[in-house]
């Protein structure tokens, strides 16, 4: 380590050890109690064994890992030059995002399209890749109150269980059908978010997020709690599977009525109804997507952007911040709730399990990490951040480790998210270049 | 120190007959703290309105009672404008931006740094193009007009950046604008609010003589085209003799003069407030004379 260090005059050598020293010193508190102690089955009961050379290895890594960061970022502060164009590397930015978005968006929809009939796409990757897309649509959803309105949600999850309750209870009580149940499930989610939204209206930031958090809980420990009426930890089963178009996706219909494979002929295969589930979210994911792409160029949508950059100017131009942060909730969690219905239409069994704290944890961190406001951004980390952890799944207990460094890493290296270029929704010079010159200088022109 | 000396004739200012904004008494307390104690004067359409005071005089305080983002403790605030009557002080925040269309800027500078230039100026217009969209429900799906009117939306703001010079710059975004255009680019998205009365808490502040300069002409403008009411908070007392036909003149919550620019200058009220109060020891006159040059701009004239 010392070596590497005597060609780097001008770096202040004893600051940066002191840094990492320090790093090495709260690794050290941190270390001895996670890593330091394991508890072992004996068989006379439970027993801790102590791991100090893993202790040793976990600090000097640390140490070691954070003099190498310190050293890289002080010579390449020393070396950097004192101005850095801002302006040209945002519209390097621009200029990536927007083609990311125009040939990445089509691309990433089409091979969503063919996906199922690929030669590698089995029951598994179906299977995934749905579970990915209900992610997608959900982060897309609370795209909507964080990324557009600036409305820091950590119970989002709380408008999904809304949804997916709502749907088993509605099919279980008045036996409706799924097609049924989902607007109404939609319709459930977003009186949910006016409900939330009106005692949160006049917090900001973590006070808010703390609210929210709390509601998150508060909706999961009723539907624990509610025996009777939402079966309570054993949660709901039995949830009716959709139809194609009145046609059952089963092995044989009932009375009088055709199923899906006998309607057209083809063999009865299980994947029929995985394929159909898949094409499902993918319609109602893209939904949710349209539908913000075309929100954002809404009045409304203007207004949840200008109410997240500045409220008390939003309020000096006549804009009511209480009705568009409700509409901004309601919209947000009524998407929740589609995809809430189809959860439990596609596992046919809920249970308040599936709605825990770390759910809202992971959609919003696709949210941050795809860039807020960005729509293939934020598919771009679903996919990471689902399909990666699935594909790690080998790791087994070192799957959390990963999904962490998978979120540390990105954020180092793209700290305001993987797309975080946002382009106007209405412009002036549509075709770029704006007139050449600054105005006619008449009285003096711009500075 | 409070009671105003008498005025001579020649000097009452001109407002009143057309009165857009009346203050009555308006008082604003701070717990203990009285921020605006008892003021009353009047701003007309047509003109523009100076008020000035030392640092911590109430008067960025008297904004946001105006515009509602404070009650008032005591007072009434009546807006006459468009033919209807508007009682400022009982309505929301920002109703009175959306009924009574008062449009004010900030002393230290709010844009939606993140969005374009000309996206502040079309969120300006959120009432009018809202209900255009059918409040979202038809422009969703492109029908009833909307089209139309966020392009009469886009040409309003258009004339607004032709005015401030900022229409090459349109489409970056407000955040990356030079000072100097942000302060303008403030004052172009409150006229997008087709304002009947104007407020301007220090628009000059940081800007240098030039840019200073231009802003006046702005102002005039503005107030010459667009018929309306100016209200403007201004320390640069050059500034406030050249463009303000009226003053009111704020010390510690209290009105202590009020007037034409050529009154106030030589209010002895103003001036001992301006220099401090040496206890009630009266001021030598060639000082007096001294301070009532600096409140002169170039036009010796006055007013
Ligand atoms: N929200 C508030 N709560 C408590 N005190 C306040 C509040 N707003 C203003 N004040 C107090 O009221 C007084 C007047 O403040 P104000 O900002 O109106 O002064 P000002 O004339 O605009 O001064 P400046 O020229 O520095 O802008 C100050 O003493 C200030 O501390
Ligand atoms: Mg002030």
């Amino acid at each position: 380590m010392n070596q590497s260090n005597n060609n780097t005059t001008a770096i202040d050598f004893k600051a940066l050890l002191k840094e990492s020293g320090i790093a090495a010193l709260v690794a050290l508190g941190l270390a001895i109690v996670l890593v330091g102690f394991k508890t072992v089955d004996t068989p006379t009961g439970m027993d801790i064994t102590t791991r100090w050379v893993w202790v040793v290895v976990a600090v000097a890594s640390v140490f070691v890992g954070r003099l190498a960061f310190a050293v890289r970022r002080e010579s390449k502060a020393s070396r950097a030059p004192v101005h850095v164009d801002m302006k040209a590397k945002e519209n390097r930015a621009a200029i990536i995002v927007n083609r990311f978005s125009t040939i990445g968006g089509p691309l990433f929809i089409g091979f969503a399209l063919v996906l199922p009939f690929m030669p590698f796409a089995d029951r598994y990757v179906v299977d995934v890749a749905t579970y990915v897309l209900i992610y997608v649509m959900l982060g897309w959803g609370l795209n909507i109150v964080v990324g557009l309105a600036g409305l820091l949600d950590l119970g989002y999850v709380a408008f999904y269980a809304v949804g997916a309750y709502s749907y088993a209870l509605f099919a279980a009580y008045f036996d409706l059908s799924f097609w049924v149940c989902l607007p109404l499930a939609g319709l459930c989610a977003a009186g949910f978010g006016v409900l939330l939204g009106f005692p949160v209206l006049r917090l900001r930031g973590d006070y808010l997020a703390i609210v929210t958090l709390g509601f998150g809980e508060i909706i999961r420990v009723i539907l624990l709690n509610w025996y009777e009426f939402t079966g309570g930890p054993d949660g709901l089963s039995g949830i009716p599977r959709p139809s194609f178009f009145g046609l059952e996706l089963k092995r044989t219909a009932a009375e009088g009525e055709q199923t899906f494979h006998q309607f057209f002929n083809l063999d009865y295969s299980t994947m029929h109804r995985l394929i159909f589930l898949y094409y499902l979210i993918l319609i109602l994911a893209l939904l949710t997507n349209f539908f913000t792409i075309r929100i954002r160029k809404m009045p409304i949508g203007r207004a949840w952007e200008a109410l997240r950059e500045d409220e008390i100017a939003c309020r000096s131009l006549g804009i009511n911040p209480t009705n568009t942060k409700l509409t901004a909730f309601a919209l947000g969690a009524m998407f929740a709730g589609f995809a809430g219905s189809f959860f439990a239409t596609r596992q046919a069994f809920i249970s308040p399990e599936s709605f825990t704290f770390i759910e809202s944890a992971v959609i919003l961190a696709i949210v941050v990490l795809g860039g807020m406001g960005s729509q293939v951004g934020v598919a771009i980390a679903a996919v990471l951040l689902i399909g990666g952890t699935e594909l790690f799944r080998g790791l087994e207990e070192f799957r959390m480790l990963a999904f962490g460094g998978l979120m540390v890493a990105i954020m180092v290296w793209k700290p305001r998210g993987l797309l975080a270029h946002r382009e106007p929704t209405i412009k002036l010079h549509p075709n770029g270049a704006p007139p050449p010159i600054k105005q006619a200088a008449t009285e003096g022109g711009v500075k | 120190m409070k009671e105003v000396s008498t005025t001579p004739p020649e000097l009452v200012i001109p407002s009143g007959a057309d009165p857009l904004l009346t203050v009555e008494h308006l008082t604003m307390r701070f717990g203990g703290l009285v921020a605006i104690d008892d003021v009353s004067f009047s701003a007309g359409k047509g003109e523009i309105t100076a008020i000035i005071g030392p640092n911590g005089a109430g008067k960025t305080t008297l904004f946001n009672c105006i515009t509602g983002f404070y009650t008032p403790t005591v007072g009434r605030l009546t807006l006459t404008a468009r033919g209807e009557e508007y009682l400022l002080e009982r309505m929301d925040g920002f109703r009175i931006a959306q009924k009574a269309h008062v449009a004010r800027t900030f002393q230290n500078i709010r844009l939606f740094s993140e969005m374009s230039v000309l996206e502040n100026l079309i969120v300006a217009q959120h009432n009018e193009l809202m209900r255009a969209s059918g409040f979202t429900v038809t422009g969703l799906f492109g029908l009833g007009g909307y089209r139309k009117k966020e392009k009469e939306a886009a040409d309003l703001a258009r004339y607004w950046l032709d005015k401030v010079n900022l229409t090459h710059l349109a489409d970056i975004n407000a955040g990356n604008l030079p000072y100097g255009d942000q302060r303008r680019l403030e004052i172009a998205r409150a006229m997008c609010i087709k304002p009947t009365i104007l407020c301007l808490d220090e628009p000059a502040a940081g800007l240098n003589p030039k840019e200073s300069s231009e802003l006046n002409k702005l102002l005039i403008y503005i107030k010459d085209e667009h018929d309306i009411g100016l209200l403007l908070i201004e320390h640069d007392m050059s500034v406030v003799m050249e463009i303000s036909d009226h003053v009111v003149v704020l010390d510690y919550g209290s009105k202590i003069s009020d007037g034409t620019p050529l009154y106030v200058r030589s209010d002895p009220n103003v001036i001992r407030a301006y220099l401090g109060e040496d206890e009630d020891e009266a001021l030598p006159p060639e000082v007096a004379a001294d301070i009532a040059k600096d409140f002169d701009p170039e036009n010796r004239e006055g007013v």
